[in-house]
């Protein structure tokens, strides 16, 4: 296995009593694009400020490539740091402020020129060199930020929600150029955000993090498609969990008993081993049919609830249906509007339903995933 | 807001401004063409004055005064720098590593002033006495000489004047430097500056508007003041300030003292002029 860029190596942070880091370990191979995603508070701007050398790790360590960096100053690492805001000086023009590193590393002066005016190409600012920040828009000044980082040549580019003050449309935009721009230069980004979203459009890998650990680190579909913990599930998009028990091992799947006796199938690579589980659905994967007209089912969704409408909403390209099992679980469907042809053709409210779906869609959470009770679970529908 | 004024809101900035306006007039240009035209005037007070536009005064003073003169702006520019160097690391102390006692610390940077500027000079005196508390300790124990003496030199007046305008240095000071967002500093360490090249690059010239206040503040004042030379000195550390106050009081030759005064601010005047410049150079080097 190749060298990892960036090596965290069990590494906490308390302040004071308070543990904003716990013991995180964390390999990233050189280009590629890592993001850091969780709720407020989780840790992930402290994560990322120990990477850069701002904050000093309680105990454990960091490598850059096979150097330990843990004790040296920012200004002695081969990182560099789009902050939050941008912090660009503002008594420097757009030319000093992204020149900065270079000067204080001695380049010559042409050579400062030549790369200045390189960046400046790449980041679509030609023609920007005396303006002062604050004669920027806020997209410019985040392009400005990056340019200013990216011009030293890092070894590794350390952003933390680097587009967080941008309006959606600008956000987008961004989105796809930091992406292009990565690929094209190649080297590692570490990318901190909130916004799942975004953490799943740009990221090779993310670490989804809460309070202070990894919850679960994988690529965008694996986080999405095979969440391990309910808190993760229910970060990533919209989930229904069902409580059940496994009652049978048969080479590739497993059988799951809901507790309302109904037996579903699920893939055993998403099972880890435990008896009690709880069973993942996303809305999407739901097929909804009208009872009885079972023939239009696909061959391949042999999972089976039934069910009773109790809501509908009509949305333009899918329609959202809530509906409650027999048991009393209110399950959120997600129908793509393939074949209908408007709000009419949806189904009622009180109308008998049968869900069904493809078990390699399964995903099973073994009940240590269960989140804390008091644990922010907006998203997770099943109670 | 009365009608009239809906209809001229351009007005209303020139109406906030009336009181300073009036009170400057009364208080300062008032008193400045008074002094000019006593400058002018000839005569003594038992015969009574005359304006005799007698500009002949200027140069009549300046080279009768001319050390004082000089001595003034070079003790104004030493507290200057003392009173830069002594406050601008509490300044920066208080505004980065305060917290959450950054006001009571600047509560304590302006806790002398509760008690009178003449009371303060006074115990400096004490201090600073030939066999006061600190001398007289440390000749006891025999560091010092017998004959060795605070009082009376220009390190006692040029000490009492930075003690007396320290304040003026660092509150403008903070102010500047509370205003700076820390994460500049370290995206300078970031982009491979050492601790003290930010602060070189970043810090001091994000505050140099207020390094700009500070120095006036002290500057200024320093070269006027008289009663720390009168205090704290002798006649060899006498300042302009102790030369107008005596033409004035003791003397009564009210044109001369008049003539200083302004030269005194021309001088000022002057240097600030080439301060302004060396600063505006300052901000814009990388
Ligand atoms: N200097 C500090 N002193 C004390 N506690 C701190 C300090 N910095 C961060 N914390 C705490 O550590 C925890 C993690 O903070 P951090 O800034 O890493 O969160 P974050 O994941 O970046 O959140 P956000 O998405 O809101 O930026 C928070 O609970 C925060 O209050
Ligand atoms: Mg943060």
């Amino acid at each position: 296995m190749p060298e990892a860029d960036v090596r965290l190596d069990r590494v906490t942070k308390r302040f004071g009593s308070f543990t904003a880091v716990d013991d995180l370990s964390l390999e990233i191979p050189e280009g590629e694009f890592f993001s850091l995603l969780g709720p407020s508070g989780c840790g992930k701007t402290t994560t990322l400020r120990m990477i850069g050398g701002f904050e000093e790790v309680t105990s454990g360590a960091i490598y850059l490539g096979d150097q330990n960096v843990t004790d040296l100053p920012p200004f002695k690492r081969a990182t560099n740091t789009v902050f939050q805001n941008y912090a660009l000086f503002p008594h420097l023009s757009v030319f000093e402020n992204i020149a900065f590193g270079l000067r204080r590393r001695k380049t010559a002066l042409g050579e400062i020129r030549r790369q200045v005016a390189f960046m400046l190409e790449l980041v679509e600012l030609p023609g920007y060199e005396e303006r002062r920040p604050n004669q920027l828009s806020g997209g410019q000044q985040q392009r400005v930020a990056l340019a200013r980082a990216l011009v030293n040549n890092p070894r590794v580019l350390l952003l933390d929600e680097p587009l967080g003050a941008l309006d959606l449309k600008l956000r987008k935009q961004m989105q796809v150029e930091l992406k292009r721009i990565q690929s094209e230069i190649g080297i590692t980004f570490i990318f901190v955000t909130h916004d799942q979203e975004e953490a799943m459009t740009m990221s090779d890998r993310i670490a989804v993090m809460r309070a202070g650990r990894i919850e679960q680190l994988g690529a965008p579909e694996e986080l999405y498609e095979r969440p391990t913990t309910e808190f993760v599930a229910g970060f990533l998009g919209v989930s229904n969990l069902l409580d059940g028990e496994v009652t049978e091992r048969d080479g590739d799947m497993v059988s799951i008993r809901l507790t309302n006796g109904v037996l579903v199938q699920a893939p055993a690579a998403a099972t880890n081993g435990a008896a009690k589980v709880r069973v993942g659905i996303r809305p999407e994967k739901l097929r909804v049919v009208p009872r009885g007209a079972e023939v239009t089912a696909g061959a391949t969704e042999t999972n089976v609830l039934e069910g009773t409408v109790l809501d509908a909403s009509y949305i333009g390209v899918s329609t959202q249906y809530l509906v409650k099992t027999a048991e009393g679980h209110t399950l959120t469907v997600y129908a793509q509007n393939l074949t209908t042809s408007g709000a009419s053709e949806v189904l009622s409210d009180g109308q008998d339903v049968r869900l069904s779906w493809n078990p390699q869609h399964t995903f099973v959470i073994d009940d240590a995933g269960r989140s804390d009770p008091e644990a922010p679970m907006e998203e997770a529908r099943t109670r | 807001m009365p009608g009239w004024l809906r209809h001229h809101k351009g007005v209303v900035p020139y109406l906030f401004l009336l009181p300073g306006g009036l009170w400057l007039i009364v208080f300062f240009v008032v008193p400045l063409l008074t002094t000019a035209s006593v400058a002018l005037q000839e005569g003594s007070l038992a015969s009574g004055y005359r304006l005799t536009f007698n500009f002949g005064i200027f140069p009549e003073a300046i080279g009768r005064w001319d050390t004082q003169l000089l001595r003034s702006l070079q003790y104004g520019l030493i507290v200057t720098v003392l009173a830069m160097l002594i406050g601008y690391p509490m300044a920066y102390t208080i505004a980065f590593r305060g917290g959450r006692y950054k006001n009571i610390l600047l509560l304590l940077v302006i806790l002398p002033f509760f008690t009178s500027f003449i009371i303060r000079t006074i115990s400096w005196k004490f201090i600073l006495a030939d066999q006061g508390f600190l001398l007289g300790t440390l000749k006891e124990i025999g560091l010092l000489d017998q004959g060795f003496r605070l009082l009376a030199t220009p390190v006692a007046v040029i000490s009492g004047i930075t003690y007396n305008f320290l304040p003026f240095v660092v509150l403008p000071l903070y102010v500047a430097l509370e205003r700076i967002d820390p994460r500049l500093i370290e995206a300078a360490t970031d982009l491979y500056a050492s601790r003290f090249q930010a602060f070189l690059r970043v810090t001091l010239p994000l505050s140099i508007s207020g390094v700009f206040a500070a120095s006036l503040l002290s500057f200024i004042p320093a070269v006027g003041d008289y009663l720390n030379a009168e205090l704290l000195g002798s006649r060899n550390e006498t300042m302009i300030g102790n030369v107008i106050q005596r033409l004035f009081l003791v003397n009564r030759d009210y044109p001369e003292a008049a003539a200083l005064s302004l030269i005194l601010m021309v001088g000022i005047l002057v240097s600030i002029f080439f301060y302004i410049r060396l600063l505006r150079g300052q901000e814009l080097t990388v």
